[in-house]
């Protein structure tokens, strides 16, 4: 579904990503951890195509066509979504208005809206005072209702209370069991994990693609040793971080 | 009684005095010719007063000429609120309107007024009273437009506003000029004990100048002034648009919202809250949005106390649409233009207008059209 192959990404005069390879097939959602500014996001913005993060070598293929060039409009009507890490206010836009904009179906609005408790936000200024709790659920929210292919989650639960988290969990992993659909999912916390099953993750340091394995597992391995061991793994020495 | 004979009289009648190329105009500054959705109507063309009747009893509208020979009171709060500022006001103007709505009564549907420039070069004066007697609610929107015909024309309009004890009176003002009409509004409004006066500003279209700094003077105790604005401006347009309010009583309190695109044009937002006495309170939010390199936008929020009890507070904001929040439309789906367009639309929110639900939409559908023919 998603090739990325040899990537390098700029942001402004500086090199965020380099040399980066993996695919992700569809049914088979992936993890991505790493350090704080080891450039996780940078790669998601990179697929999205969000202005200032300039592809200096590689290619970024989605559905069998390189999407370099496109818009980030294009990508999304393509079948690629994003879930942000901080999404911005946008005073006088009501999230109601994008529900609409995203589904002509009343009913599963009205479904999602109460099973993620956003009644109340509908017709609030989208992110304008929401907690953060709030804007993770209304992230979720928007990306369900857009329904893409390959779902970019950044975070996705970050700030959000252990209740929360289950419901957003149990939501997201129904989302994903739809046959066709699949994820590239960073987090920090792991508590996703308990919800959404992968098999495939991967981790990044300095802006490259280190080790591979089960995320389960690397998590652990991640909490007990932090993330120097996962320089010391085989796939260091060869650099050949070919996630599948 | 002027109400108690228009009673008798068919809603609409005010369509007999329209032409049909001033249809479009006047609906785009809220003239209803049908009167259906309005309480009362008032339309005066250039200096002459076209039609003036009231639909319900206990709302009195007229030509303040009339109204000055007629009605005794009117005397009385002709120039009052000027006098009480000190301030000098012209006197040689021709007509305008004459609204009092009675103790006690509550007018669900607004009241409408319309000055409109007819003729070429025309220089229209007028002076307005408006009197919302003790305990009264009413909504009165009021439309200055101009002709096709109207070159070069310019309005003057004197208005003064009291507001009684315990009433309320949400004026919204639509100006639906021409590029080079020049206008100036001199207004100033009396405000009693727990009276609460809000006044909307919504200006969509070109227009050559506006100067105008509408002033609020809160001497009973609990008054509230709200001033709203929505301002789009054209290039070549200059609208210098201010507001003060002065909180001379206990409990008394401003607020101040204005918002504005520059499409290339030159706005000068002013508010300027004064606290004259203690436990007061006031507000400023200025924000504005340049869409050109060309567009201009001064935010001048100013703040004065006399006294050590008081919150006053600001925000003002001037910027260019942030990229964020267009990739993040854009990240939904929407093309960069829609993404820019829901965005404008949003922050000229008519919302800020606290405006019953039917008046909101009306107002909505204006600004819709408006904001059509820019995007």
């Amino acid at each position: 579904m998603l090739e990325v192959n040899n990537l390098s990404v700029r942001v402004g005069s500086k090199t965020i990503l380099k040399d980066i390879n993996f695919n992700i097939e569809k049914d088979v959602p992936a993890v991505l951890f790493g350090p704080n500014g080891s450039g996780k996001s940078t790669l998601l913005k990179a697929i999205m195509g969000f202005e200032g993060y300039s592809i200096s070598a590689g290619d970024i293929v989605f559905k069998g066509k390189k999407i370099n060039d496109k818009s980030i409009e294009e990508r999304v009507k393509m079948g690629l979504g994003i879930m942000y890490q901080h999404p911005p206010q946008i005073r006088g836009v009501k999230l109601a208005q994008i529900a609409h904009f995203l589904s002509d179906d009343p009913k599963h609005i009205a479904d999602l809206t109460a099973r993620l408790s956003l009644t109340d936000h509908l017709e609030r200024d989208i992110n304008m005072g929401f907690s953060g709790g709030e804007m993770k659920r209304s992230e979720l929210f928007q990306i369900l209702l857009q329904d893409p292919d390959l779902l970019l989650l950044d975070e996705p639960e970050s700030g959000v209370d252990l209740e929360n988290i289950s419901i957003m969990g149990t939501v997201l992993n129904e989302f994903l069991k739809t046959p066709g659909k699949s994820a590239l999912m960073i987090t920090h916390t792991g508590y996703i994990l308990d919800y959404v099953k992968s098999e495939n993750g991967c981790v990044m340091i300095e802006g490259k693609l280190w080790c591979v394995g089960n995320p389960k597992e690397m998590f652990e391995s991640i909490r007990e040793f932090g993330y120097d061991k996962c320089k010391e793994c085989s796939y260091v020495q060869g650099r050949d971080s070919k996630a599948h | 009684m002027i109400s108690a004979r228009s009673v008798r009289m068919s809603r609409g009648e005010i369509a007999k005095h329209i032409e049909a190329a001033e249809q479009d105009i006047l609906a785009s500054s809220g003239m209803d010719s049908s009167e259906g959705t309005r309480s009362a109507s008032f339309l005066q063309k250039d200096s002459h007063v076209s039609f003036s009747r009231s639909l319900i009893p206990g709302v009195d509208i007229l030509d303040i000429r009339e109204a000055l020979e007629k009605i005794p009171e009117a005397k009385e709060y002709y120039g009052k609120a000027f006098t009480a500022l000190k301030r000098e006001f012209p006197r040689d103007t021709e007509g305008g309107y004459f609204i009092r709505v009675r103790k006690g009564m509550t007018v669900e549907l607004p009241i409408q007024a319309c000055l409109f420039l007819k003729s070429q070069g025309f220089k229209q004066k007028v002076h307005n009273i408006v009197i919302i007697e003790e305990g009264a609610k009413a909504y009165l929107i009021t439309g200055c437009s101009a002709s096709a015909a109207a070159q070069e024309a310019s309005h003057l309009g004197i208005s003064e506003f009291f507001v009684k004890k315990g009433a309320f009176l949400n004026f919204t003002m639509i100006h639906s000029w021409r590029e080079d009409v020049s206008v100036k509004p001199m207004s100033i409004s009396l405000i009693d004990e727990d009276a609460t006066f809000i006044s909307n500003y919504v200006c969509l279209r070109p227009v050559k100048e506006i100067v105008m700094y509408p002033t609020s003077v809160l001497s009973g105790k609990g008054g509230r002034a709200v001033y709203n604005s929505l301002i789009l401006s054209h290039p070549n347009s200059l609208q210098d648009v201010g507001s003060r309010a002065i909180l001379a009583a206990e409990n008394t309190q401003a607020e101040m919202i204005a918002r504005s695109v520059s499409l290339g044009g030159n706005v000068i937002n002013r508010a300027h809250i004064k606290a004259e006495h203690a436990q007061t309170k006031g507000h400023i939010e200025c924000r504005g949005l340049v869409l050109t390199e060309k567009g201009h936008i001064h935010a001048i929020p100013e703040m004065e106390s006399d006294v050590r009890d008081v919150d006053l507070s600001h925000e003002a904001a001037i910027g260019k649409i942030r990229k964020e929040e267009i990739e993040y439309l854009c990240s939904r789906g929407f093309s960069r233009d829609q993404a820019q367009s829901i965005i404008v639309r949003g922050f000229m929110d008519v919302n800020i207008l606290g405006l019953p639900e039917m008046l909101r939409k009306e107002i909505e559908g204006i600004e819709e059209k408006n904001l059509q023919s820019s995007f």
